[in-house]
């Protein structure tokens, strides 16, 4: 298989509304590689979210091209290509954490046998192992946030894509969730895609920043991360990380987002 | 423990108003037969009087409590002038209806809430059917049904389903379409089928719906087994005892079945609610 994940081209998505129709995406042409860590940053409206579902089949793009590992979005969601993190949890009330993990895998016909192995993996994976057995209103917003992670993760995705996942969380739990993250991205060396409002936060997870602009939703800027790899939390103080910010935040008022 | 003093004290204002009322509402007739028997009354006689007449315009608490405590405790259950036996009689009705009805509202909701179709189809006719008087026609129904062979428990249940059957149907596909946009695009990003969404969210999720909207259901139910007591005379139920009490004045007969029947609501409601307390705690979603 080549190293294209998301292939993106010319793709625009208009939605017709009561109030007239609203330009979402416009010639939107992004290329993702296997392993990459992408951030896509931009004021609300800009079509971030838009972009995700379109790459998740679930919303129909109007216009252009755009395949996920070589194949239509509905092949590659039938293919199990990705998991979807959403902005809330979204677990079950009535099942345990495990049962909500449990939860996939039942839908997609995975073995039973496989199952109690694979929860025990992804619940490693995202440090809440011994929560099996608990209710999700038994753990806190953080750790619910972590569990869909986990579920998004059990049934072997090669893409996880991220809509504001840490959005709702304090600051503090948001930094040590995006350390275990990109633990987990070293680990296991998935593809991600990363929708965020935070400047730092794109920065410091991202080999990849999308700067996007609304009205009509579009790309002004695709920047390349030159971090290592190994990025202690203090880089954050780094000239290199500081500079990378600065080119976000230009592209952000460039496109007059902002103002 | 902090609430039993206010629980006390509204009991005892609403008893002791409730005496009040039994002075002024059974007072003339007191007052009637003392002027045809030439005696005057004093205040403390009329009083006495007004809370133990045999037939009183509105009879006394205690009165009610000692007529209940007859028929229900100093008889047999076998016995037609028993309360219990009564009860019975209704309640057998009630749980059929009821059966009916929330086996019907549940499948209902399910097909309104899979087929758009059925959605604009069927629900305005659901609403159509409770607009109808059903204390008028219910007569009607059970003399319909009597001609073409149906009659006593089944007609009743009807009754009792038609009227169940709504809070059921209302509440089950408020309860089935509760998921929100989200679950529904996360089931969608796994493939799953709409048996799965079916099965794995919705059910699950509208239970809490179905248990508040069954507690209203079995009340009704009740009722409407009472309606359809009302026209098939004297066949027994707290129906027929509230008519015969009426044809006969006797007051004391219709208030120890309203309270019977209001006995036997509060159990069904108290019992669903057990349930739904057990159901949903083995679904890890009590609160
Ligand atoms: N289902 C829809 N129907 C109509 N318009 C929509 C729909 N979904 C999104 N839009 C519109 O498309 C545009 C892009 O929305 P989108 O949710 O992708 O923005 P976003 O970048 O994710 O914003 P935010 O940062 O606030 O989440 C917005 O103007 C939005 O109002
Ligand atoms: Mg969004």
């Amino acid at each position: 298989m080549s190293s294209q994940v998301i292939q993106a081209r010319g793709l625009d998505l208009t939605f017709r509304t009561a109030d007239g129709p609203v330009h979402a995406l416009k010639d939107v042409n992004l290329s993702v590689q296997r392993g990459d860590f992408v951030s896509f940053i931009g004021p609300s409206g800009c079509g971030k979210t838009t972009f995700l579902r379109v790459v998740a089949d679930l919303e129909q793009p109007t216009g252009g091209e755009i395949t996920v590992n070589g194949m239509s979005p509905a092949e590659a969601r039938r293919a199990r290509a990705y998991g979807y993190v959403f902005q809330a949890a979204g677990l079950y009330p009535w099942r345990t954490i495990g049962g909500n993990i449990r939860l996939p895998l039942e839908i997609m016909g995975i073995p039973r046998a496989e199952h109690a192995a694979r929860v025990a993996r992804v619940l490693e994976l995202v440090e809440l192992t011994g929560f099996e057995k608990k209710y999700p209103w038994q753990l806190s917003g953080g750790m619910q946030q972590r569990a869909s992670i986990a579920r998004a993760l059990s049934f072997d995705a090669d893409i996880l894509l991220m809509d504001e996942p840490f959005g709702a969380l304090d600051e503090i739990v948001r930094d040590k969730l995006n350390e275990e993250l990109l633990g987990l991205w070293r680990r296991t060396g998935k593809t991600i895609g990363f929708v965020t409002h935070s400047i730092p936060e794109a920065v410091y997870l991202s080999t990849k920043i999308v700067v996007m602009s609304p009205r009509p939703g579009r790309i002004i800027d695709v920047i390349e991360s030159d971090l290592p790899a190994e990025r202690p939390l203090d880089i954050r103080e780094s000239p290199e990380f500081l500079a990378l910010a600065r080119r976000v935040r230009d592209g952000l008022r460039a496109g007059h987002g902002y103002d | 423990m902090k609430c039993v003093v206010p629980v006390l004290t509204v009991l005892v204002v609403f008893v002791a108003l409730w005496y009040a009322f039994a002075v002024v509402l059974n007072a003339p007739w007191a007052r009637d037969r003392a002027e045809r028997a030439g005696t005057e009354l004093s205040f403390t006689a009329l009083v006495a009087d007004t809370w133990a007449q045999e037939k009183p315009l509105l009879p006394a608490p205690h009165q009610i409590a000692a007529e209940v405590w007859h028929t229900t405790a100093e008889m047999r259950i076998t016995s037609k002038r028993s309360l219990v036996w009564h009860a019975w009689v209704t309640l057998s009705a009630t749980f059929a209806g009821f059966a009916m009805g929330a086996a019907l509202g549940i499948l209902l909701a399910v097909g309104i809430v899979h087929s758009r179709v059925m959605d604009l189809s069927v629900m305005p006719w659901i609403i159509a059917s409770q607009t109808v008087p059903i204390l008028a026609v219910a007569p009607m129904i059970i003399v319909v049904l009597y001609n073409i062979g149906v009659q006593g428990l089944v007609a009743k249940a009807a009754i009792s389903a038609y009227l169940s059957f709504f809070p059921v149907v209302v509440g089950m596909v408020k309860g089935l379409r509760s998921p929100d946009r989200m679950q529904l695009d996360q089931l969608h990003t796994w493939s799953a089928s709409r048996t799965q969404v079916f099965g794995k969210l919705r059910l699950p999720a509208s239970m809490p719906y179905l248990f508040t909207s069954l507690k209203v259901a079995v009340a009704i139910a009740l009722v409407g087994a009472i309606i359809g007591e009302l026209p098939t005379g004297a066949q027994g139920g707290f129906g027929s005892r509230m008519l015969s009490g009426s044809y006969y004045g006797q007051t004391l007969i219709i208030w120890s079945a309203l309270v019977g029947a209001a006995v036997c609501a509060g159990a069904l409601v108290g019992l669903i609610g057990l349930v739904q307390r057990l159901v949903l705690k083995r679904m890890g979603m009590a609160t």
